[in-house]
């Protein structure tokens, strides 16, 4: 199992990305300028500040190199996992559904939150079960997803509404406090909480690991390892 | 060209006009008749406008060098003292931890949001300016009465979110901090930014220029107006009520750009391209290209011309002295320029030779092959005269008493409950949730965890960092509150579990001009000088912020203390919650506090004066050193220093923290709210490791029940804390 990880200037959580999937498998760094995924099983959009985000989050790292290849990758069913930045920059490049708007407080917000596993049966979420409660941090500015209703509704129907937030725990004023959610081909998810930084007892959770362990069952089931 | 040429380019007389040009510029005359004696000329525009900035207390520390020479600065695992752009300890394994405080108050008062997000990105550059990775900030802040002030509230609000905007965006975690709010910063306020940073011992660099021929190139952001003066106009002056007019001066902070920089110049220091690295702060490139040449005993030609401008039409003394953020200067071999070029290009980082290395130990600055500026290297870094104070103690008050809150009659429940939503005691909770603390994947112990943060090494070590100081404390006592903040920083490292090896501090005081300043001031550097010999801990690095005065007077004093410390084993680091129903509790320490500067005698009204407790230093380190071998053998379930609001305060916080009750029968005569910091310590844990011990109590319940004098629930000690500051952030 070999993950990639974009490395986008103004990147913040790509190396904690890295040492998190290398406790799954193989992992490498994709630099945003080239258009090579070095062969990769899945790749990680991870968490930071692409390009600065000075425009809208994401909003200019949907148009870098390398995110020609990984929409390339998701077409071809590749997984493809948006963390936070990540998530916003599928989002704008449409390979997600719906948008993530400024937390309704404007601030920025850290904290530990619990989530709820709604959808088990993706690539993603496969080592949970529905119901899980996951223990994993929050970290943004721009993390409250909106869809239309209709859109919200039809989500729900489809199970791609991955993970909510536990009720009371909604950090940003998400609807329907939808922490994650997948494409249809359930092969693209995106969520605002941070996997990577719940990998290890000593700084405080492993429940991320999931995630990744997860990821890793889906591929190794595809392909001989 | 010889630098009589700089006296008849500008083809006007100088002998009229001196007087206003360099009292404009905040030298005194005296300063620039000594200017003229050692130059044998009038300088030049350019000349005095470098040399005004390269002279001021902020580049100088002419009112403070002597003092400092008093502070301990040798140690076993010192790798880098004070003169570098950070200090930098060994921690083991190959590795140093670099680090540094730094004020940026001036800045704030004007423009809180940028004031504060510039002065997190100039301390993050003073560190990987050594070759260090930044792995953590803290800050130090201090506000006026936000319950009264609506400025103070402005400036919270947006200070914070300034370290948060540059800190997040960066990828660097904030693990701690502390705020304090008292009307004397109603004025001036404080915003202190301390960054670590870690880097293998052999990476760390210095920024000595060396190597006549060599290529001095600039690195990062375009050079513009912004800033222009900062150093003088903002940092060496008293604060008045045209400060709006100052806004000009602020620096505007861009993390983007120092993220991309901050990459860059690691990778090039790990491919070894740089001879030396050094980042440009207050005084531009003026500070940063005489400070490399002063330390390589070289000198330095800059052409002006060469410099990528922001704006058109900038004028060379602009250019040297601008303090646009998120630039760095380097000195590179000629055959690794085009290397140095490309990574940089790699990056999107510019890269521009804007000069070279000379060996007559002059710096000189060109406009167009016109020599515009011709300094001897040692006037601009080491002619500034170094002035004497003249410390005298006021015979008569120099802060009011501030208004009370709290009546002489209430119960001991009710003085807890409201020291538990005071302020200055409250939950930072709405503060910290404003910074990510775990970017970077070392963070062991967050804020509210324990009374040090705690990031993971490598092989299984930790290093552990806290910042402290208490004003009102050091108002009263500047000697003993000056010790006190060394000894509370120490406990807190104590109780994870780790060593001291190194202190950084920032002092900040009023105009030290005053003598009742002066006397603080040298005052409050033996008090610190005597608490670090004490516990052997070396200062390496450090900052003064002087001048913190408005009409209404001076700030408090105000020494601000790092200590990053090391300990074995990051599985083992301590917490301060109580853990365990059952678990005894016991006082540790020579503790014996008193009312005088508490947060009691405060919300009772009572002015900052009278004498700290006398701690005996030995008695101390003993203390200290039990504590931190007891955390470190496991043998306790929690460890807290007795500071703020006295030994009631501290239970309290333990038992919030952990979620449980306690009961307690406290020493005879103890004043439960009396404070000694740095003394004292609540621990908890099996009984047989508090052998030797005083038990106090047991954990347990839903009350905090301190025997004879209180009960309170824990949820509503905790609903207290938890909210004190809602209405203000």
């Amino acid at each position: 199992m070999k993950f990639g990880v974009i490395r986008f200037p103004g990147s913040c959580d790509e190396i904690d990305a890295l040492r998190a999937a290398e406790r799954i498998g193989e992992a490498v760094l994709l630099w945003h300028a080239d258009r090579d995924l070095q062969g990769v099983d899945a790749v990680i959009v991870p968490g930071g500040f692409s390009y600065g985000d000075y425009l809208r989050a994401g909003a200019i790292a949907r148009f870098a190199p390398v995110m020609e290849e990984v929409a390339e990758f998701a077409r071809a069913g590749g997984l493809v996992l948006g963390i936070c930045n990540g998530f916003q920059v599928l989002c704008e490049a449409h390979l997600l559904p719906g948008a993530l708007l400024p937390n309704v407080s404007l601030k920025f917000v850290f904290r530990q939150v619990r989530l709820d596993v709604v959808e088990a049966e993706t690539p993603f979420t496969r080592a949970c079960a529905p119901g899980d409660r996951l223990s994993i941090p929050v970290k943004h500015t721009t993390g409250r997803f909106y869809a239309p209703e209709a859109e919200l509704d039809r989500l729900e129907d489809a199970g791609q509404v991955v993970l909510l937030y536990a009720s009371g725990q909604n950090p940003n004023g998400s609807v329907r406090d939808i922490a994650g959610v997948c494409n249809e081909g359930r092969n693209v998810f995106g969520l605002m909480p941070h996997p990577e930084h719940a990998v290890d007892e000593l700084t405080a959770s492993t429940d991320g690991l999931k995630i990744f362990e997860s990821m890793r069952a889906h591929v190794s089931g595809l392909t001989p390892a | 060209m010889p630098a009589d040429a700089i006296e008849t380019r500008s083809g006007k007389p100088r002998a009229g006009d001196q007087s206003s040009r360099h009292r404009a510029l905040g030298l005194t005359d005296h300063e620039y008749e000594l200017i003229v004696e050692r130059l044998g000329r009038d300088p030049a525009d350019v000349e005095l406008a470098m040399l005004s900035l390269m002279w001021s207390e902020h580049c100088a520390y002419k009112h403070s060098r002597k003092l400092l020479g008093r502070l301990p600065t040798g140690g076993p695992h010192v790798l880098l003292g004070p003169g570098e752009n950070a200090g930098a300890v060994d921690v083991g394994d190959g590795l140093a931890v670099a680090f540094k405080v730094e004020s940026h108050n001036h800045p704030s008062a004007v423009e809180p949001f940028q004031g504060a997000a510039t002065g997190v990105g100039g301390i993050l550059r003073d560190v990987f300016a050594v070759g260090a990775r930044p792995i953590a900030v803290l800050d130090s802040l201090r506000f006026g009465e936000p319950a009264r002030s609506e400025r103070s509230r402005y400036l919270l609000e947006r200070a914070v979110a300034g370290i948060g905007h540059y800190g997040n965006s960066i990828g660097v975690p904030t693990v701690g901090g502390e705020i304090y709010f008292e009307s004397s910063y109603e004025q001036n306020c404080l915003v202190n930014a301390m960054c670590l940073g870690l880097a293998p011992r052999l990476r760390l660099i210095r920024s000595a220029a060396a190597g006549p021929g060599n290529v001095l190139m600039l690195l990062g952001a375009l050079t513009g107006r912004d800033g222009i003066g900062g150093a003088s106009v903002l940092a060496s002056a008293e604060l008045g009520d045209e400060d709006e007019a100052k806004r000009p001066s602020v620096q505007i902070g861009d993390p983007f750009t120092e993220k991309k920089l901050l990459e860059c110049c690691l990778e090039l220091l790990d491919r070894g391209l740089l001879t030396s690295l050094q980042d440009l702060g207050a005084a531009g490139l003026t500070s940063s290209a005489s400070e490399m040449a002063s330390k390589g005993g070289v000198g330095i030609d800059i052409d002006t011309c060469r410099v990528p401008l922001r704006e058109p039409g900038m004028e060379p003394f602009e250019i040297m002295i601008s303090e646009s953020q998120e630039r760095m200067l380097c000195v590179v071999e000629p055959e690794r320029v085009a290397e140095v070029m490309d990574t940089c290009e790699r990056w999107e980082v510019l890269a521009t030779p804007i000069g070279c290395v000379t060996g007559d130990q002059r710096l000189r600055v060109l406009r167009r092959g016109t020599v515009v500026a011709d300094l001897p290297v040692r006037v601009l870094v080491d002619d500034c005269p170094l002035y004497d104070l003249e410390p005298i103690q006021s015979a008569i008050a120099i802060y009011e008493a501030p208004e009370p809150v709290l009546g002489e009659a209430e119960s001991p429940a009710e003085v807890l409950l409201a020291l538990m939503r005071s302020a200055n005691l409250a939950s930072r909770r709405p503060v910290f949730e404003q910074y990510d603390p775990v970017v970077q994947s070392r963070t062991v112990r967050r804020p509210d965890e324990a009374d040090a943060a705690v990031l993971a090494l490598p092989d299984g070590s930790a290093i552990a960092v806290a910042i402290d100081g208490n004003g009102r404390r050091v108002a009263c006592d500047p000697r003993r509150g000056a010790a006190e903040a060394v000894f509370e920083c120490a406990a807190n490292l104590a109780c994870v579990g780790a060593e001291p090896l190194g202190l950084t501090n920032c002092l900040n005081f009023g105009n030290p001009e005053k003598p009742h300043v002066a006397w603080q001031l040298t005052e409050a550097v033996e008090g610190l000088a005597e608490a670090c010999e004490a516990l052997g801990v070396p200062v390496v690095g450090g900052n003064v912020s002087l001048y913190n005065e408005a009409p209404g007077g001076p700030i408090f004093p105000t020494p601000v203390v790092g200590i990053v410390g090391k300990l074995p084993d990051a599985a083992r680091a301590g917490r301060l919650g109580f853990q365990r129903e059952g678990d005894a509790i016991a006082l540790i320490g020579p503790f014996h506090p008193s009312p005088v500067g508490s947060e009691l005698a405060k919300l009772q009204g009572q002015p900052p004066r009278g004498e700290l407790p006398l701690v005996d230093h030995e008695a101390v380190r003993i203390a200290h050193d039990w504590v931190r071998n007891a955390v470190r053998s496991g043998a306790l379930h929690s460890a807290h220093d007795v500071a703020e609001g006295g030994l009631a305060v501290a239970l309290a916080e333990c038992c919030v923290a952990g979620g449980t009750g306690a009961s307690v029968e406290p020493p005879e005569g103890l004043e439960l709210f009396g404070e000694a910091p740095g003394s004292g310590f609540v621990v908890s844990g099996p009984e047989a490791a508090l052998a030797g011990f005083d038990v106090i109590g047991y954990v347990g319940g839903s009350e905090l029940e301190i025997a004879g004098c209180l009960e309170v629930a824990v949820s509503e000690l905790e609903e207290a804390r938890e909210h004190g500051l809602d209405e203000f952030v």
